[in-house]
């Protein structure tokens, strides 16, 4: 399956994930903290000139995964343009844009492999505290794994429902497609436990 | 155990799959997305805790950075977004609505409608709109003003979520860990 990391190669991938995740949260924080428009617009700008620095293809993608904003800050020029406070609508627009992009450009450039090393270093305090993070890892990989196996199922109930009936399967597709969960999940669970439980 | 573990980690796998779902259209023309029915079905059909974990695990997917989203949105950026506020709802919805699905004295459609719609409805929004609110700069009932528009879609996901729970608990009783 596809991951939102970027495959091309930029000098950030080889940043350690934890690194980058503690730089995000303290960025994100500062970005909440500042209120007039013209701080956050010389981040923007440069949180541009990164991207494009980072090559086409990633300053493409970024700006194609702001897009679910795009609403919100039409939104925001009705709202704002409306009680005339501009500076304000200014800076709320461009702490959604700086904010989330950052956080766009920690996933585009950490590998999933780089993100599960850097979780399993976040929940080792929890392991060493007795709790079973080995579940964890097994019920991600678990998950993974069979996002492709239901995807298939509900494409199989979909084609047979669509042999048998000229109208769309609509909401009714839910019902198996949950029943095939349930069964899946009853088959798991008898081949963990026959080879050695979860642990 | 094990079959915690797994029924978690394949109700995680359907709210994903979901997602790639297209949008359901409803007879008169209203566009639901199935992920939130899957939000709800977690709770009604796994009971409380194996729901809320099941999304979780969902979210972290989404966290770790798979377009699992409806939409194909994902990684970090959802969580910086307006609506991160229902994000972190959704494993709370999923708790609530199988916590009455647990415990309501009624038939189990019906514990299941009243459980989503106290969760998926009453619970997601009192996340969400304080959420969209924090990320928008404005008062919580402008917040609220602008989510209306959802409203009615979501009652019909809560009697879709009931409808659903009931037929599953008459085809696969022993399967409904809500009610075993």
């Amino acid at each position: 399956m596809l991951t939102l990391t970027s495959p091309v190669e930029t000098p950030l991938h080889r940043w350690p994930a934890g690194l980058k995740l503690a730089l995000l949260c303290a960025a994100t924080v500062l970005l909440f903290r500042l209120t007039t428009p013209l701080p956050l617009a010389a981040i923007a700008t440069a949180l541009a000139a990164l991207h494009l620095l980072l090559g086409r293809s990633i300053a493409a993608t970024a700006l194609r995964q702001l897009r679910p904003l795009w609403p919100f800050l039409a939104l925001l020029a009705l709202w704002h343009g409306l009680t005339g406070d501009l500076a304000q609508g200014a800076t709320i627009a461009l702490r959604l844009i700086t904010a989330m992009a950052l956080a766009n450009l920690v996933t585009m450039t950490t590998r999933l492999s780089d993100m599960l090393a850097a979780l399993d270093r976040l929940t080792a305090p929890l392991a060493r505290a007795g709790l079973p993070t080995r579940r964890l890892t097994l019920a991600l990989a678990l998950a993974l794994r069979f996002i492709p196996v239901l995807s298939d199922r509900i494409d199989t109930i979909r084609a047979a429902w669509t042999a048998r009936s000229p109208r769309r399967p609509g909401w009714r597709i839910l019902i198996p497609a949950a029943l095939a969960a349930l069964d899946e999940a009853d088959h798991v669970a008898e081949s963990l436990r026959a080879r050695g439980g979860a642990g | 155990m094990e079959r915690n573990l797994s029924h978690i980690a394949l109700f995680a796998a359907l709210i994903a799959v979901l997602g790639f779902v297209p949008q359901i259209m409803l007879p008169f023309g209203v566009p639901i997305t199935a992920q939130s029915l899957g939000i709800m079905l977690c709770g009604t059909v796994l009971g409380a805790k194996r729901g809320a974990l099941a999304v979780l695990l969902f979210l972290l997917l989404v966290a770790i950075g798979l377009p699992l989203l409806s939409g194909g949105r994902g990684g970090l950026g959802v969580f910086a977004s307006p609506t991160a506020g229902f994000l972190i709802g959704f494993p709370v919805a999923a708790f609530v609505a199988g916590l009455v699905t647990e415990k309501a004295p009624m038939a189990v459609g019906w514990a299941a409608g009243l459980g989503s719609f106290l969760g998926g409805v009453i619970t997601l929004y009192a996340f969400g709109i304080p959420g969209l609110a924090l990320m928008l700069d404005k008062s919580l009932p402008e917040a609220a003003l602008m989510i209306t528009a959802f409203l009615p879609g979501d009652m019909i996901k809560v009697a879709l979520a009931g409808l659903v729970t009931h037929s599953l608990a008459r085809m696969r009783p022993g399967a409904l860990l809500s009610r075993n």
